[in-house]
Protein backbone atom coordinates (compact mmCIF):
# COMPACT_ATOMS: atom_id res chain seq x y z
CA UNK A 1 0.00 0.00 0.00
CA UNK A 2 2.62 2.25 0.92
CA UNK A 3 4.74 1.62 -2.54
CA UNK A 4 1.44 2.27 -3.84
CA UNK A 5 0.88 5.67 -3.17
CA UNK A 6 5.04 6.42 -3.43
CA UNK A 7 4.78 5.43 -6.97
CA UNK A 8 2.05 7.47 -7.40
CA UNK A 9 3.60 10.75 -5.86
CA UNK A 10 6.85 9.52 -7.80
CA UNK A 11 5.53 9.57 -11.20
CA UNK A 12 3.87 12.92 -10.16
CA UNK A 13 6.92 14.71 -9.10
CA UNK A 14 8.85 13.29 -11.93
CA UNK A 15 6.44 14.47 -14.52
CA UNK A 16 6.48 17.86 -12.76
CA UNK A 17 10.85 17.87 -13.12
CA UNK A 18 10.59 16.94 -16.74
CA UNK A 19 8.27 19.53 -17.32
CA UNK A 20 10.45 22.41 -15.61
CA UNK A 21 13.28 21.12 -18.26
CA UNK A 22 11.34 21.02 -20.75
CA UNK A 23 9.74 24.77 -20.17
CA UNK A 24 13.44 26.27 -19.59
CA UNK A 25 14.51 24.72 -22.89
CA UNK A 26 11.29 26.73 -24.05
CA UNK A 27 13.26 29.84 -23.70
CA UNK A 28 16.67 28.89 -24.12
CA UNK A 29 17.80 30.03 -27.71
CA UNK A 30 18.49 27.69 -30.25
CA UNK A 31 21.72 26.40 -31.05
CA UNK A 32 20.79 25.54 -34.91
CA UNK A 33 23.04 27.01 -37.66
CA UNK A 34 21.16 27.10 -41.34
CA UNK A 35 24.27 25.32 -43.06
CA UNK A 36 24.46 26.71 -46.25
CA UNK A 37 23.54 29.98 -45.42
CA UNK A 38 25.07 30.38 -41.96
CA UNK A 39 28.50 28.50 -41.11
CA UNK A 40 30.65 27.91 -38.51
CA UNK A 41 33.75 29.81 -37.89
CA UNK A 42 36.51 27.22 -38.53
CA UNK A 43 39.45 26.92 -36.24
CA UNK A 44 42.83 28.56 -36.19
CA UNK A 45 45.24 26.41 -38.76
CA UNK A 46 41.92 24.13 -39.83
CA UNK A 47 43.44 21.95 -43.23
CA UNK A 48 40.96 22.59 -45.92
CA UNK A 49 41.77 22.98 -50.02
CA UNK A 50 45.33 23.69 -50.63
CA UNK A 51 45.90 27.01 -52.53
CA UNK A 52 49.19 27.84 -54.03
CA UNK A 53 49.81 31.62 -54.64
CA UNK A 54 51.63 31.39 -58.09
CA UNK A 55 53.15 34.90 -57.86
CA UNK A 56 55.67 33.31 -54.95
CA UNK A 57 56.83 30.19 -56.17
CA UNK A 58 60.14 29.61 -57.11
CA UNK A 59 59.95 25.82 -58.33
CA UNK A 60 62.16 24.30 -55.74
CA UNK A 61 60.43 21.24 -55.87
CA UNK A 62 60.26 21.04 -51.94
CA UNK A 63 56.19 20.29 -51.86
CA UNK A 64 56.47 17.48 -54.54
CA UNK A 65 58.60 16.08 -53.05
CA UNK A 66 58.10 15.71 -49.34
CA UNK A 67 54.32 14.72 -50.35
CA UNK A 68 53.94 11.42 -49.06
CA UNK A 69 50.94 10.42 -51.55
CA UNK A 70 52.78 12.66 -54.50
CA UNK A 71 49.58 14.61 -55.20
CA UNK A 72 51.57 17.95 -56.50
CA UNK A 73 52.89 18.00 -60.10
CA UNK A 74 55.66 20.86 -60.87
CA UNK A 75 57.58 21.07 -64.34
CA UNK A 76 59.14 24.14 -64.20
CA UNK A 77 61.86 25.07 -67.67
CA UNK A 78 64.99 27.36 -66.35
CA UNK A 79 65.20 30.73 -67.30
CA UNK A 80 67.54 32.01 -69.57
CA UNK A 81 70.76 33.88 -68.59
CA UNK A 82 69.34 37.16 -69.68
CA UNK A 83 65.70 36.85 -68.21
CA UNK A 84 64.61 38.19 -65.04
CA UNK A 85 61.49 36.71 -63.36
CA UNK A 86 61.77 38.67 -60.47
CA UNK A 87 62.06 37.91 -56.91
CA UNK A 88 59.29 36.15 -54.66
CA UNK A 89 57.47 38.03 -51.72
CA UNK A 90 59.68 36.85 -49.10
CA UNK A 91 63.09 38.15 -51.23
CA UNK A 92 63.69 34.64 -52.92
CA UNK A 93 64.69 35.21 -56.78
CA UNK A 94 62.66 33.03 -59.05
CA UNK A 95 64.79 31.18 -61.66
CA UNK A 96 62.54 28.92 -63.33
CA UNK A 97 59.13 29.56 -65.00
CA UNK A 98 56.55 26.72 -63.58
CA UNK A 99 54.85 25.98 -66.21
CA UNK A 100 52.75 23.42 -64.37
CA UNK A 101 51.70 23.51 -60.53
CA UNK A 102 48.85 20.95 -60.24
CA UNK A 103 47.90 19.53 -57.15
CA UNK A 104 45.41 16.35 -57.02
CA UNK A 105 42.41 17.15 -54.23
CA UNK A 106 41.38 13.42 -54.19
CA UNK A 107 44.97 12.20 -53.28
CA UNK A 108 45.36 14.65 -50.59
CA UNK A 109 45.78 13.68 -47.05
CA UNK A 110 45.51 17.03 -45.62
CA UNK A 111 49.09 16.33 -43.67
CA UNK A 112 50.27 19.81 -43.96
CA UNK A 113 53.87 19.14 -45.01
CA UNK A 114 54.24 20.61 -48.07
CA UNK A 115 53.18 24.02 -46.85
CA UNK A 116 55.88 23.93 -43.90
CA UNK A 117 58.65 23.03 -46.49
CA UNK A 118 57.67 25.80 -48.75
CA UNK A 119 60.65 28.61 -48.56
CA UNK A 120 58.24 31.53 -49.45
CA UNK A 121 54.79 30.23 -48.04
CA UNK A 122 53.37 30.23 -51.58
CA UNK A 123 51.43 27.21 -50.46
CA UNK A 124 48.97 27.20 -47.88
CA UNK A 125 45.67 25.12 -46.54
CA UNK A 126 42.67 27.91 -47.08
CA UNK A 127 39.31 27.43 -44.97
CA UNK A 128 36.77 26.38 -48.15
CA UNK A 129 35.74 23.01 -47.70
CA UNK A 130 32.95 22.53 -49.72
CA UNK A 131 35.22 21.41 -52.88
CA UNK A 132 32.58 18.46 -53.93
CA UNK A 133 32.84 18.19 -58.05
CA UNK A 134 30.76 16.44 -60.66
CA UNK A 135 34.28 14.87 -62.49
CA UNK A 136 36.70 13.11 -61.43
CA UNK A 137 39.14 15.60 -63.52
CA UNK A 138 37.61 18.59 -61.82
CA UNK A 139 39.08 17.52 -58.36
CA UNK A 140 42.60 18.57 -59.99
CA UNK A 141 43.55 22.46 -59.65
CA UNK A 142 45.89 23.65 -61.97
CA UNK A 143 47.26 26.58 -60.71
CA UNK A 144 49.96 27.69 -63.22
CA UNK A 145 49.61 30.72 -64.52
CA UNK A 146 51.27 29.89 -68.14
CA UNK A 147 49.02 29.43 -70.69
CA UNK A 148 49.15 25.72 -72.05
CA UNK A 149 50.52 26.79 -75.80
CA UNK A 150 53.05 28.81 -74.23
CA UNK A 151 54.03 26.80 -71.90
CA UNK A 152 54.62 23.80 -74.05
CA UNK A 153 56.49 26.25 -76.48
CA UNK A 154 59.04 27.06 -73.44
CA UNK A 155 59.42 23.21 -72.80
CA UNK A 156 60.43 22.62 -76.40
CA UNK A 157 62.39 25.84 -76.28
CA UNK A 158 64.02 24.28 -73.37
CA UNK A 159 64.48 21.21 -75.34
CA UNK A 160 66.01 22.60 -78.05
CA UNK A 161 68.26 24.66 -76.05
CA UNK A 162 69.80 21.22 -74.44
CA UNK A 163 69.97 19.30 -77.40
CA UNK A 164 71.71 22.03 -78.81
CA UNK A 165 74.00 22.24 -76.01
CA UNK A 166 74.43 18.33 -75.64
CA UNK A 167 75.14 18.54 -79.14
CA UNK A 168 77.49 21.08 -79.01
CA UNK A 169 79.43 19.52 -76.17
CA UNK A 170 79.56 16.48 -78.16
CA UNK A 171 81.06 18.12 -81.17
CA UNK A 172 83.48 19.44 -78.40
CA UNK A 173 84.16 16.26 -77.14
CA UNK A 174 84.78 14.80 -80.48
CA UNK A 175 86.70 17.60 -81.35
CA UNK A 176 89.13 16.68 -78.37
CA UNK A 177 88.90 13.29 -78.44
CA UNK A 178 90.16 13.71 -82.50
CA UNK A 179 92.70 16.49 -81.06
CA UNK A 180 94.00 13.59 -79.07
CA UNK A 181 94.18 10.73 -81.65
CA UNK A 182 95.96 13.18 -83.42
CA UNK A 183 98.59 13.88 -80.99
CA UNK A 184 98.77 10.25 -80.04
CA UNK A 185 99.39 9.43 -83.50
CA UNK A 186 101.78 11.97 -83.94
CA UNK B 1 -36.00 26.04 -40.37
CA UNK B 2 -34.99 28.86 -38.68
CA UNK B 3 -33.52 26.86 -35.55
CA UNK B 4 -31.86 24.62 -38.45
CA UNK B 5 -30.37 27.16 -39.91
CA UNK B 6 -29.07 28.66 -36.31
CA UNK B 7 -27.35 25.08 -35.40
CA UNK B 8 -26.28 25.79 -39.28
CA UNK B 9 -24.68 28.88 -38.60
CA UNK B 10 -23.13 27.61 -35.32
CA UNK B 11 -21.69 25.01 -36.92
CA UNK B 12 -20.08 26.23 -39.50
CA UNK B 13 -18.50 28.80 -36.90
CA UNK B 14 -17.40 26.37 -34.57
CA UNK B 15 -16.23 23.54 -35.96
CA UNK B 16 -15.59 25.22 -39.31
CA UNK B 17 -13.84 28.33 -38.49
CA UNK B 18 -12.35 27.44 -34.95
CA UNK B 19 -12.06 23.73 -34.30
CA UNK B 20 -10.72 22.86 -37.92
CA UNK B 21 -8.14 25.60 -37.89
CA UNK B 22 -7.35 24.97 -34.41
CA UNK B 23 -6.41 21.33 -35.42
CA UNK B 24 -4.34 23.16 -38.63
CA UNK B 25 -2.18 25.02 -36.97
CA UNK B 26 -1.78 22.03 -33.84
CA UNK B 27 0.19 20.33 -36.79
CA UNK B 28 2.35 23.67 -37.23
CA UNK B 29 2.95 23.98 -33.26
CA UNK B 30 3.62 20.83 -32.82
CA UNK B 31 6.46 21.05 -34.85
CA UNK B 32 7.69 24.01 -33.70
CA UNK B 33 7.38 23.69 -30.31
CA UNK B 34 9.46 21.34 -30.34
CA UNK B 35 11.67 22.72 -32.34
CA UNK B 36 11.80 25.56 -29.62
CA UNK B 37 11.92 22.90 -26.82
CA UNK B 38 15.18 21.08 -27.71
CA UNK B 39 16.62 24.18 -28.88
CA UNK B 40 15.88 24.25 -32.62
CA UNK B 41 14.57 26.54 -34.89
CA UNK B 42 11.86 23.86 -36.37
CA UNK B 43 10.01 24.09 -39.70
CA UNK B 44 10.93 27.38 -41.64
CA UNK B 45 11.55 26.16 -44.91
CA UNK B 46 8.32 26.63 -46.85
CA UNK B 47 7.78 30.19 -48.72
CA UNK B 48 5.33 31.81 -50.75
CA UNK B 49 7.07 34.41 -52.63
CA UNK B 50 9.85 35.06 -49.61
CA UNK B 51 6.95 35.37 -47.34
CA UNK B 52 8.39 32.82 -44.03
CA UNK B 53 6.02 33.61 -41.46
CA UNK B 54 7.97 31.07 -38.95
CA UNK B 55 7.39 28.27 -40.85
CA UNK B 56 3.67 28.76 -41.35
CA UNK B 57 2.63 27.47 -44.55
CA UNK B 58 4.31 24.15 -44.12
CA UNK B 59 0.79 23.06 -42.89
CA UNK B 60 -0.59 24.01 -46.16
CA UNK B 61 2.65 22.48 -48.07
CA UNK B 62 1.48 19.11 -45.67
CA UNK B 63 -2.19 19.38 -46.98
CA UNK B 64 -1.17 19.69 -50.66
CA UNK B 65 0.58 17.01 -49.95
CA UNK B 66 -1.90 14.60 -48.42
CA UNK B 67 -4.55 15.58 -51.15
CA UNK B 68 -2.07 14.89 -54.06
CA UNK B 69 -0.72 11.34 -52.56
CA UNK B 70 -1.88 8.56 -53.98
CA UNK B 71 -4.38 6.44 -51.81
CA UNK B 72 -2.63 3.08 -51.91
CA UNK B 73 -5.68 0.19 -51.25
CA UNK B 74 -3.26 -2.86 -50.17
CA UNK B 75 -3.84 -6.61 -51.59
CA UNK B 76 -6.68 -8.52 -49.90
CA UNK B 77 -8.05 -5.52 -48.16
CA UNK B 78 -11.39 -5.04 -47.31
CA UNK B 79 -11.89 -2.28 -49.65
CA UNK B 80 -15.41 -0.45 -48.61
CA UNK B 81 -14.55 -0.97 -44.47
CA UNK B 82 -10.92 0.41 -46.01
CA UNK B 83 -12.40 3.26 -47.46
CA UNK B 84 -15.26 3.87 -44.27
CA UNK B 85 -12.91 3.59 -41.54
CA UNK B 86 -11.08 6.87 -41.52
CA UNK B 87 -14.19 8.65 -42.06
CA UNK B 88 -15.88 6.84 -39.21
CA UNK B 89 -12.53 8.07 -36.78
CA UNK B 90 -13.13 11.81 -38.33
CA UNK B 91 -16.77 11.30 -37.70
CA UNK B 92 -16.84 10.83 -34.18
CA UNK B 93 -13.63 13.21 -33.54
CA UNK B 94 -15.74 15.78 -35.08
CA UNK B 95 -19.15 15.34 -34.00
CA UNK B 96 -18.56 15.25 -30.22
CA UNK B 97 -18.04 19.24 -30.25
CA UNK B 98 -21.81 19.32 -30.72
CA UNK B 99 -22.32 19.19 -27.20
CA UNK B 100 -19.54 21.65 -26.22
CA UNK B 101 -21.02 24.75 -25.37
CA UNK B 102 -18.00 27.97 -26.03
CA UNK B 103 -20.23 30.48 -24.81
CA UNK B 104 -23.77 31.35 -23.00
CA UNK B 105 -26.67 33.04 -24.65
CA UNK B 106 -25.96 35.66 -27.66
CA UNK B 107 -29.31 37.90 -28.12
CA UNK B 108 -29.32 38.10 -31.98
CA UNK B 109 -32.22 40.03 -33.96
CA UNK B 110 -34.63 39.28 -30.58
CA UNK B 111 -33.86 35.54 -30.26
CA UNK B 112 -32.36 33.88 -27.94
CA UNK B 113 -28.93 31.56 -29.51
CA UNK B 114 -27.55 29.32 -27.04
CA UNK B 115 -23.74 29.07 -28.14
CA UNK B 116 -23.69 25.40 -28.21
CA UNK B 117 -24.48 23.03 -31.44
CA UNK B 118 -26.56 20.73 -30.02
CA UNK B 119 -28.06 21.62 -26.95
CA UNK B 120 -28.90 17.74 -25.40
CA UNK B 121 -29.67 17.86 -21.74
CA UNK B 122 -27.90 14.96 -21.46
CA UNK B 123 -24.42 16.03 -22.94
CA UNK B 124 -21.90 13.56 -20.81
CA UNK B 125 -23.35 10.71 -21.77
CA UNK B 126 -23.54 12.03 -25.30
CA UNK B 127 -19.43 12.48 -25.23
CA UNK B 128 -19.18 9.39 -23.66
CA UNK B 129 -21.00 7.43 -26.89
CA UNK B 130 -19.14 9.63 -28.54
CA UNK B 131 -15.49 8.81 -27.55
CA UNK B 132 -16.90 4.81 -27.36
CA UNK B 133 -17.46 4.82 -31.26
CA UNK B 134 -14.13 6.49 -32.15
CA UNK B 135 -12.86 3.04 -31.01
CA UNK B 136 -14.53 1.66 -34.16
CA UNK B 137 -12.70 3.73 -36.57
CA UNK B 138 -9.68 2.64 -35.07
CA UNK B 139 -10.29 -0.97 -35.29
CA UNK B 140 -12.00 -1.47 -38.05
CA UNK B 141 -9.13 0.34 -40.04
CA UNK B 142 -6.71 -2.37 -38.81
CA UNK B 143 -8.54 -4.98 -39.21
CA UNK B 144 -9.35 -4.35 -43.24
CA UNK B 145 -5.92 -3.27 -43.88
CA UNK B 146 -5.10 -6.89 -44.22
CA UNK B 147 -1.99 -6.59 -41.94
CA UNK B 148 -0.50 -8.47 -39.37
CA UNK B 149 1.01 -5.45 -37.59
CA UNK B 150 -2.00 -3.09 -38.10
CA UNK B 151 -4.30 -5.60 -36.85
CA UNK B 152 -2.09 -5.70 -33.37
CA UNK B 153 -1.96 -2.30 -33.71
CA UNK B 154 -5.56 -2.14 -33.05
CA UNK B 155 -5.73 -4.19 -30.74
CA UNK B 156 -3.44 -2.28 -28.57
CA UNK B 157 -5.45 0.76 -29.47
CA UNK B 158 -8.73 -1.00 -28.53
CA UNK B 159 -7.31 -1.68 -24.93
CA UNK B 160 -6.21 0.99 -24.18
CA UNK B 161 -9.23 3.29 -25.41
CA UNK B 162 -11.70 1.28 -23.54
CA UNK B 163 -9.58 0.81 -20.71
CA UNK B 164 -9.09 5.12 -20.20
CA UNK B 165 -12.98 5.26 -21.33
CA UNK B 166 -13.82 3.61 -17.48
CA UNK B 167 -11.22 5.92 -15.89
CA UNK B 168 -12.39 8.78 -17.58
CA UNK B 169 -16.50 8.27 -17.07
CA UNK B 170 -15.58 7.47 -13.25
CA UNK B 171 -13.77 10.70 -12.81
CA UNK B 172 -16.52 12.99 -14.20
CA UNK B 173 -19.05 11.26 -11.85
CA UNK B 174 -17.44 13.83 -9.34
CA UNK B 175 -18.22 16.75 -11.40
CA UNK B 176 -22.12 15.46 -12.20
CA UNK B 177 -21.93 15.30 -8.39
CA UNK B 178 -20.86 18.84 -7.41
CA UNK B 179 -22.82 20.45 -10.32
CA UNK B 180 -25.73 18.20 -10.09
CA UNK B 181 -26.45 17.81 -13.98
CA UNK B 182 -25.08 15.49 -17.09
CA UNK B 183 -25.98 18.91 -19.35
CA UNK B 184 -23.08 20.45 -20.02
CA UNK B 185 -24.09 24.02 -20.58
CA UNK B 186 -25.73 23.64 -17.40
CA UNK B 187 -22.29 22.34 -15.78
CA UNK B 188 -20.32 25.44 -17.71
CA UNK B 189 -23.26 27.86 -16.18
CA UNK B 190 -22.50 26.35 -12.36
CA UNK B 191 -19.03 27.09 -12.94
CA UNK B 192 -19.32 30.64 -13.01
CA UNK B 193 -21.32 30.88 -9.30
CA UNK B 194 -18.96 32.02 -6.49
CA UNK B 195 -17.76 29.86 -3.56
CA UNK B 196 -17.79 31.68 -0.46
CA UNK B 197 -19.01 35.07 -2.23
CA UNK B 198 -15.37 35.55 -4.25
CA UNK B 199 -13.98 32.51 -5.35
CA UNK B 200 -15.22 31.24 -8.85
CA UNK B 201 -16.90 27.54 -8.76
CA UNK B 202 -14.57 26.31 -11.10
CA UNK B 203 -14.03 22.34 -11.58
CA UNK B 204 -9.98 22.53 -11.01
CA UNK B 205 -10.84 23.46 -7.48
CA UNK B 206 -13.50 21.55 -6.30
CA UNK B 207 -12.40 18.26 -8.36
CA UNK B 208 -8.52 18.87 -8.11
CA UNK B 209 -8.23 15.17 -8.35
CA UNK B 210 -10.75 14.45 -11.25
CA UNK B 211 -9.01 17.15 -12.78
CA UNK B 212 -5.64 15.11 -13.16
CA UNK B 213 -7.50 11.61 -13.66
CA UNK B 214 -9.73 13.52 -16.33
CA UNK B 215 -6.35 14.90 -18.17
CA UNK B 216 -4.22 11.69 -18.03
CA UNK B 217 -7.02 9.42 -19.31
CA UNK B 218 -7.60 12.13 -21.78
CA UNK B 219 -4.21 12.47 -23.14
CA UNK B 220 -4.55 8.31 -23.02
CA UNK B 221 -7.84 8.45 -25.01
CA UNK B 222 -6.40 10.59 -27.81
CA UNK B 223 -3.39 8.08 -28.51
CA UNK B 224 -0.71 10.94 -28.12
CA UNK B 225 2.89 10.13 -26.62
CA UNK B 226 3.05 9.58 -23.50
CA UNK B 227 0.15 6.76 -24.39
CA UNK B 228 1.22 6.56 -27.80
CA UNK B 229 1.32 2.49 -27.82
CA UNK B 230 -1.08 1.76 -30.68
CA UNK B 231 0.60 4.54 -33.02
CA UNK B 232 3.98 4.19 -32.72
CA UNK B 233 4.84 5.85 -36.19
CA UNK B 234 8.37 5.43 -35.39
CA UNK B 235 9.14 2.11 -34.17
CA UNK B 236 6.48 -0.15 -33.27
CA UNK B 237 4.38 0.46 -35.95
CA UNK B 238 0.43 1.15 -36.00
CA UNK B 239 -2.76 0.80 -37.03
CA UNK B 240 -2.79 2.91 -39.59
CA UNK B 241 0.01 1.17 -40.91
CA UNK B 242 -1.29 0.94 -44.56
CA UNK B 243 -2.73 3.98 -44.75
CA UNK B 244 -1.78 6.29 -47.35
CA UNK B 245 -2.66 10.05 -48.69
CA UNK B 246 -5.85 11.42 -47.23
CA UNK B 247 -6.94 8.28 -45.31
CA UNK B 248 -3.86 8.26 -43.70
CA UNK B 249 -4.42 12.44 -43.42
CA UNK B 250 -7.91 11.75 -41.93
CA UNK B 251 -6.53 9.79 -39.19
CA UNK B 252 -3.46 12.53 -38.51
CA UNK B 253 -6.19 15.04 -38.17
CA UNK B 254 -8.78 12.81 -36.21
CA UNK B 255 -5.66 12.56 -33.92
CA UNK B 256 -5.76 16.33 -33.79
CA UNK B 257 -9.16 16.81 -33.23
CA UNK B 258 -9.51 14.09 -30.28
CA UNK B 259 -6.41 16.06 -28.52
CA UNK B 260 -8.82 19.47 -29.29
CA UNK B 261 -12.05 17.41 -27.84
CA UNK B 262 -10.24 16.35 -24.78
CA UNK B 263 -8.69 19.75 -24.12
CA UNK B 264 -11.86 21.35 -24.45
CA UNK B 265 -13.58 18.98 -22.50
CA UNK B 266 -11.39 19.63 -19.75
CA UNK B 267 -12.37 23.45 -19.98
CA UNK B 268 -15.57 22.69 -20.25
CA UNK B 269 -15.79 20.45 -16.97
CA UNK B 270 -12.83 21.36 -14.82
CA UNK B 271 -11.41 24.85 -15.98
CA UNK B 272 -15.02 27.20 -16.27
CA UNK B 273 -15.72 26.40 -19.89
CA UNK B 274 -16.72 29.76 -21.02
CA UNK B 275 -16.80 31.61 -17.42
CA UNK B 276 -14.26 34.67 -17.43
CA UNK B 277 -14.99 35.37 -12.93
CA UNK B 278 -16.75 37.95 -12.25
CA UNK B 279 -18.73 38.29 -15.55
CA UNK B 280 -22.19 38.10 -15.45
CA UNK B 281 -24.89 38.09 -18.28
CA UNK B 282 -25.14 41.98 -17.72
CA UNK B 283 -21.53 42.38 -17.05
CA UNK B 284 -18.67 42.38 -14.41
CA UNK B 285 -19.78 42.35 -10.84
CA UNK B 286 -16.58 42.19 -8.52
CA UNK B 287 -16.86 41.19 -5.05
CA UNK B 288 -16.03 44.15 -3.63
CA UNK B 289 -19.10 45.77 -5.19
CA UNK B 290 -17.60 47.40 -8.11
CA UNK B 291 -19.58 46.34 -11.59
CA UNK B 292 -19.19 47.23 -14.97
CA UNK B 293 -21.98 46.65 -17.20
CA UNK B 294 -21.55 45.73 -20.72
CA UNK B 295 -23.96 45.02 -23.68
CA UNK B 296 -24.69 41.40 -24.75
CA UNK B 297 -22.58 40.70 -27.68
CA UNK B 298 -19.48 41.58 -25.52
CA UNK B 299 -20.27 39.90 -22.84
CA UNK B 300 -21.11 36.94 -25.53
CA UNK B 301 -17.32 37.77 -27.50
CA UNK B 302 -15.55 37.63 -23.81
CA UNK B 303 -16.79 34.16 -22.39
CA UNK B 304 -15.95 32.84 -26.25
CA UNK B 305 -12.63 34.29 -25.99
CA UNK B 306 -12.04 33.30 -22.55
CA UNK B 307 -12.81 29.69 -24.18
CA UNK B 308 -10.80 29.99 -26.86
CA UNK B 309 -7.33 31.22 -24.83
CA UNK B 310 -8.05 28.08 -22.14
CA UNK B 311 -8.20 25.95 -24.85
CA UNK B 312 -5.14 27.01 -26.29
CA UNK B 313 -3.00 27.12 -23.06
CA UNK B 314 -4.39 24.12 -22.30
CA UNK B 315 -3.46 22.55 -25.92
CA UNK B 316 0.18 24.16 -25.10
CA UNK B 317 0.36 21.80 -21.91
CA UNK B 318 -0.75 18.68 -23.51
CA UNK B 319 1.63 19.60 -26.52
CA UNK B 320 4.16 20.19 -23.96
CA UNK B 321 3.27 16.88 -22.22
CA UNK B 322 4.07 15.00 -25.52
CA UNK B 323 7.66 16.61 -25.90
CA UNK B 324 8.12 15.89 -22.60
CA UNK B 325 7.43 12.47 -21.36
CA UNK B 326 8.80 8.98 -23.15
CA UNK B 327 6.66 6.64 -24.16
CA UNK B 328 4.83 3.79 -21.73
CA UNK B 329 5.14 0.16 -22.76
CA UNK B 330 1.90 -1.19 -23.23
CA UNK B 331 1.85 -2.96 -19.47
CA UNK B 332 2.57 -0.02 -17.78
CA UNK B 333 -0.17 1.37 -19.94
CA UNK B 334 -2.61 -1.00 -18.55
CA UNK B 335 -1.31 -1.15 -15.18
CA UNK B 336 -2.11 2.96 -14.85
CA UNK B 337 -5.13 2.72 -16.20
CA UNK B 338 -6.81 -0.33 -14.41
CA UNK B 339 -4.60 0.18 -10.99
CA UNK B 340 -3.86 3.84 -10.41
CA UNK B 341 -6.66 5.43 -12.51
CA UNK B 342 -9.59 3.98 -12.08
CA UNK B 343 -8.91 3.56 -8.06
CA UNK B 344 -7.75 7.33 -8.15
CA UNK B 345 -11.23 8.08 -9.66
CA UNK B 346 -13.52 6.10 -7.15
CA UNK B 347 -11.72 7.77 -4.34
CA UNK B 348 -12.17 10.82 -5.62
CA UNK B 349 -16.20 9.81 -5.90
CA UNK B 350 -16.06 8.84 -2.41
CA UNK B 351 -14.29 11.85 -1.15
CA UNK B 352 -16.83 14.30 -2.89
CA UNK B 353 -19.53 12.04 -1.27
CA UNK B 354 -18.35 12.79 1.86
CA UNK B 355 -17.93 15.81 1.48
CA UNK B 356 -20.68 16.78 -0.28
CA UNK B 357 -23.29 14.96 2.77
CA UNK B 358 -21.30 16.72 5.34
CA UNK B 359 -21.89 20.48 3.85
CA UNK B 360 -25.54 19.50 2.80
Amino acid sequence: MRTYFRNVYRSLITILIGMRQTWRHLFTPSVTLQYPHEKWDLPVGTRQQLFVNIDDCIGCYKCARICPVDCIYIDTVKAKPDEDLGKASTGNPIRQHVVRFDIDMFKCCYCNFCTTVCPTDCIYMTDKYETSVYDRSNGIYHFSKYAPDYAAKLIVDEKEAEAAKAAARAAAKEKAMAAKKAKVAE
Amino acid sequence: MQALAEAAGKFVFFIGLIVLNIAAILTWVERKQSAVMQDRIGANRATIFGIRMLGMFHMLADMLKLFTKEFFIPMGARRFVYLLAPMISLLFALVGFAAIPFGDTLILGGREIPLQIANVNIGILYIFAVLGMAVYGVVLGAWASNNNYALLGGLRASAQMLSYEVAIGVSLVGVIMVYQTVDLMEIARAQGQLLWGWLPQWGILLQPLGFLIFMTAGIAETKRIPFDAPEGESEIVGYFIEYSGMGFGMYFLTDFLETILIASLTVTFFLGGFQVPYLYADGFHFPWGQAILLPNIAVAALQFLSFLIKLIVLLFIMMAIRWTLPRFRYDQIMHLGWKILLPASLINILITAVVLTIIG
